[in-house]
């Protein structure tokens, strides 16, 4: 059941607070892995695979140095591979040793680590470690992968390269007159995450506490803490896992890394602090993978414009291991539940495979499948309107659940909580100025061979925040239950907030203040918000799908709601007030006539320093509890967008130009509207990336092409469009205060957008663009190919 | 990634470099290290000794008389950006200066350091062979000038010898009335070019030359007095594009055409 926010303050639930965090960070006075130093710390540089795929023969150690050491996985007695298996039927299992054991799957892959006094002497040492390797033949494209004669099998233990496959399917396809049907296949490009901050670890024995203390840039530390323990057989309590101001993650931080159970086993075997900074080659070349799907895809639709079915093949390539604890088929399992969108239909068909190539891990990114899914489908809606003869939005209003259906059960299952997805469509076309650019459009076009002016639409609904329900019949490692907060009041009426999700850019320290704020009446500039410490951090599975400010911000408000209840059954003795004539109001609490008043400062400094004044039934908890909150029902809530831009393209180069961008999106109650349209900006260059510049080719051979920032194109500032944004607000019948999972969701729509939009401006070349980045090289491709098929 | 263990010499003394470097291939030459800094750094170029020619003096100044421009091998990109009213080619140096990678590459690299670099696709390869500059080398052997279109032999290859270092280039005065257009495609702003069109025309005299860069060797310069007239239609376009032949992938051409056209366009060639 979704709650008023109690009481509205200007720096509450609602209000644009400025981040607390960004005086620290603006300031470069942040506090990352990178600008911690421990005394006699030394420094760790790994060996990695030069090849895809080998059989370790012999590794040759160096001679070493003073303070320098080298190890393999042969130095790792007892250390157990990193397992992140599913319960869906029929997933194979990887064993990912924390470096390799006999064999290698994929360049980068570790095969030894070096340690010593600086980074440069450790990457001198593993300069000198000899390695013999036995190729074998490399499994580079996740075609070759799944079929039958793939030539090498990753897994000894294998029967395919696949790690699982999935088959969806609800009703018979519909066909015969009065139906349409359009094919294509389409791909997106394997990317890599680029946050600013690249993975790093730095760790040592607390002799004093027993423990194992690792410092992480992560965004899940008591997921990491467990699957620490896990591999290196300790209980638990002696593992403390600390993640500080982290720079960007983007779910690479959400996965457990073999450098951290390398650098954690051998920080005790020498008792000695060790740091490892990932730098970017190991980042591009070795690590933060994700995003490569392939759909053969069909949609039917009726000849009066509506979406009647969709079937599809798709496969994603997972790459050689399944990643902790999210696990190989996230992806393509997603596919299958996820691929039908924002709208009805009467049938749906789809196969998944998660395949096994020779290539680094496939992680989650920003959006997970959605980014690729929703450039399959509404790519396709535009290439079935155009077959139409309709406006794309024509065939999506006809299509899109209605309001008035909400809450839905879709045809795969998904229960879409609430909105208006049609009056979401029609906004965001009215605040693009939809007709006004069509004019435009034919008038450039008419005049303008060369460069060409196309209109393309995005939409998606994103479910985020999904819980126990959801995750329980995964079987991954990690399933999401009650989140919780610990809370304490100060003696002078601070106030402590303590929770277990971890901010990597999302702000929390001041939307979770803001809840405070709206149910305490407590100033922002009073609450702090401490998080990514598992010593003193409810746990949590951590910061993803989208679940903080849902999860956590629920977690956050009852544990005020709770605190409040104390504070107010202590203020009634002091003021000699019966407690539901009492209300919070800035600072304190007062009567409902506003007649009498107590400073909070006074009823903590009672219950702490003057408890003689307590009333004889005082709660003995006092001012600090832990409350818990789970969304009933936990299917997670749906947040959605549409996004629509115009697009400049060069026939004869092949070069691209955004010149207007435009949102309209609902997220429920926004706990800081501001910080919604940052987190929408952000995801939108990294979307316009995924669109038109960032792609990670590999070789025939499995070798990594961009292994540099030289040769993999990040967005800039203007390769980003200004965007109008416009916000819609129906609140989650679901959710504590309505709020709705956001943080992703910019990043889900571009792809689709951008690429409808250069189709739509190259339709009457016949040219289409079916695989993103959308380069100049593909771009003039396409035109060549619709010109020689002319 | 950490560049393996050198020496950095920075005594400044221009003939002990030459020595040195004349006699050990280990020995190398930094000019502000852009892209040296990151090859030392991934490892894929290794020396025993680094000798910094940011010490060395007289190789930052910008002097100007009635014939030249003299800029010193080690003046930044940046200070060329920054001081148009020392740019005696009606700011062509810091329009080409303004486009080269981001700032704080233009604040470190050096004009001297990018040409000996010789990557086909950098700036001031082509801007320079644009404007019949004369490089300055001074060796063991004494002081020799080439033609700037004679420097750049193949891809990060020069007609530098050994203990040879680029001191000075020498860029000819151009009249006020002069035209100039220098145009690139970039993947995105600041990135290497995937094709570099650059002209200049001096109406009076009837010179012209075109320069074609980010070739798969070293950039095309023609000129004569036909050459205005050419670029003011599609065949006379086409006929100097063909010269490309052989110098680039024939599915690569169409980005030069699309700036020759702009260049074109740029010079008042045709409206």
């Amino acid at each position: 059941m979704t709650e008023k926010p109690p009481q509205v303050f200007d720096t509450g639930i609602g209000s644009r607070v400025r981040r607390v965090e960004d005086s620290r960070l603006l300031r470069g006075q942040g506090q990352f892995v990178g600008d911690i130093k421990l005394p006699g710390m030394l420094e760790v540089a790994f060996v990695r695979s030069p090849v895809a795929h080998a059989r370790i023969q012999h590794i040759d150690k160096p001679p070493t140095g003073p303070m320098q050491h080298v190890f393999t996985m042969q130095d790792l007695i007892g250390v157990k591979p990193i397992l992140a298996t599913s319960g869906l039927k029929g997933f194979q299992v990887s064993e990912q040793h924390p470096m390799a054991r006999d064999k290698v799957r994929h360049v980068g892959e570790i095969v030894a680590m070096c340690i010593a006094p600086t980074r440069a002497q450790a990457e001198d040492l593993a300069e000198s470690v000899v390695v013999d390797y036995e190729e074998l033949p490399a499994v580079v494209d996740m075609f070759d992968a799944v079929s039958p004669d793939a030539g090498a099998l990753l897994h000894d233990s294998w029967t395919e390269n696949v790690f699982l496959r999935t088959h969806v399917s609800q009703n018979q396809p519909i066909t015969g007159s009065g139906t349409e049907k359009v094919f294509r296949k389409l791909r997106t490009s394997r990317q890599c995450m680029a946050p600013i901050e690249g993975r790093a670890v730095l760790c040592h024995f607390d002799q004093r506490l027993d423990q194992l203390v690792v410092w992480s840039a992560n965004q899940q530390p008591h997921i990491n803490r467990t699957g620490i323990a896990q591999c290196l057989s300790l209980p638990e309590e002696k593992v403390r896992v600390i993640s500080p101001d982290v720079g960007g993650g983007f779910g690479y931080k959400a996965i457990l890394l073999p450098e951290e159970i390398c650098c954690s086993w051998a920080t005790m075997r020498l008792n000695a602090p060790l740091r490892w900074l990932e730098d970017r080659r190991e980042h591009l070349s070795a690590n933060a993978n994700c995003r490569e799907h392939a759909y053969d895809i069909s949609l039917t639709v009726s000849s009066d414009a509506s979406l009647l079915g969709i079937e599809c093949n798709a496969v994603v390539d997972s790459g050689a291991y399944s990643s902790y604890p999210f696990t190989a088929c996230l992806e393509a399992a997603q596919i299958g539940s996820i691929l039908p969108g924002p709208y009805q239909m009467k049938f749906f068909d789809c196969h998944t495979s998660s395949a096994a190539t020779n290539k680094p891990p496939i992680l989650p990114y920003r959006g997970v499948a959605r980014t690729g899914v929703c450039f399959a489908l509404e790519v396709m809606m535009d290439i079935a309107a155009r077959k139409l003869g309709v406006e794309p939005h024509e065939l999506r209003r006809r299509s899109l659940v209605r309001a008035e259906q909400m809450p839905y059960t879709n045809i795969t299952g998904k229960l879409f909580d609430s909105g208006d997805y049609v009056q979401c469509l029609d906004r965001a076309l009215e605040t693009f100025g939809w007709d006004q650019w069509r004019n435009k459009q034919r008038l450039h076009n008419s005049t303008n061979p060369q460069k060409r002016i196309g209109l393309g639409i995005g939409m998606f609904c994103e479910q985020g925040a999904h819980g126990t329900s959801v995750y329980h019949g995964w079987g991954i490692p990690m399933v999401p239950g009650y989140e919780q907060c610990h809370i304490r009041m100060t003696p002078d009426a601070g106030l402590e907030i303590q929770i277990g999700v971890h901010s990597h850019g999302q702000s929390m320290e001041t939307t979770f203040a803001q809840i405070a704020n709206s149910v305490l009446g407590i100033q922002v500039s009073r609450v702090r918000i401490r998080h990514g410490d598992t010593a003193s951090t409810p746990y949590s599975t951590g910061t993803w799908g989208s679940r903080s400010a849902v999860m956590a911000g629920g977690a956050v408000g009852n544990a005020c709601e709770a605190l409040a209840k104390r504070l107010i059954s202590i203020a009634a003795h002091l003021l000699q007030e019966p407690a539901d004539n009492l209300k919070f109001a800035h600072g304190g609490i007062c009567t409902l006539d506003h007649a009498k008043r107590i400073p909070l400062e006074e009823i903590a400094y009672t219950w702490y320093r003057a408890p003689q004044k307590l009333p004889a039934d005082v709660d003995p908890g006092g001012l600090a509890l832990t409350a818990g909150y789970r969304m009933n029902p936990d299917s997670g809530t749906f947040s959605y967008a549409c996004h629509v831009c115009a697009i400049e393209v060069d026939t004869e180069t092949g070069f691209t130009k955004l010149l207007d961008y435009a949102v309209c999106e609902d997220g429920g109650t926004l706990l800081n509207p501001m910080v919604v349209e940052g987190q929408l900006l952000g995801g939108i260059a990294q979307g316009v990336g995924t669109a038109l510049l960032e792609e990670m080719p590999f070789d025939e051979n499995g070798q990594p092409l961009a292994t540099t920032l030289a040769d993999y194109m990040l967005p800039s500032a203007d390769d980003v469009p200004p965007v109008r944004i416009e916000h819609m607000h129906t609140p989650s019948p679901f959710s504590k205060y309505g709020q709705k999972g956001i943080g992703e969701g910019g990043a889900i729509a571009p792809p689709a957008a951008i690429i409808n939009a250069i189709n739509d401006g190259l339709a009457d070349l016949g040219a289409e663009i079916l695989m993103v980045p959308a380069s100049p090289q593909r771009v003039r491709n396409a035109i060549k190919l619709a010109r020689e098929a002319a | 990634m950490k560049a393996a263990a050198y020496a950095l010499n920075t005594t400044g003394s221009l003939e002990t470099i030459q020595q040195q470097t004349a006699q050990d291939e280990m020995h190398k030459v930094v000019a502000g290290g852009q892209s040296l800094g990151a090859m030392l750094n991934l490892r894929l170029v290794r020396v025993d000794v680094l000798h910094d020619l940011s010490v060395v003096d007289g190789l930052t100044d910008i002097a100007a008389d009635d014939e030249y421009l003299t800029v010193g091998a080690m003046v930044t990109h940046a200070r060329l950006e920054d001081e148009p009213a020392s740019d005696t080619t009606l700011q062509f140096l810091s329009h080409v200066a303004h486009g080269i990678a981001y700032r704080a590459v233009r604040n470190s690299g050096t004009i001297g350091g990018s040409l000996c670099h010789a990557d086909p696709a950098a700036d001031w390869i082509s801007a320079i062979a644009l404007l019949g500059a004369q490089l300055v080398i001074d060796g063991p052997q004494g002081r020799r000038t080439v033609a700037a279109e004679n420097f750049m032999q193949f891809a990060f290859e020069t007609d530098l010898q050994p203990g040879e270092v680029l001191t000075r280039i020498r860029i000819p005065r151009y009249p006020q009335a002069t035209h100039w257009s220098y145009r690139k495609h970039c993947r995105k702003t600041g990135e290497f070019a995937m094709a570099i069109v650059a002209a200049i025309q001096v109406p009076d005299t009837g010179v012209c030359r075109i320069t074609f860069g980010a070739l798969d060797g070293p950039p095309l310069t023609l000129s004569g007095d036909s050459l205005f007239q050419k670029l003011t239609s599609e065949t006379g376009r086409e006929e100097l594009l063909s010269s490309l032949t052989g110098h680039i992938a024939a599915d690569q051409i169409v980005l030069h055409r699309d700036l020759l056209r702009q260049v074109a366009s740029d010079l008042g060639a045709f409206k």
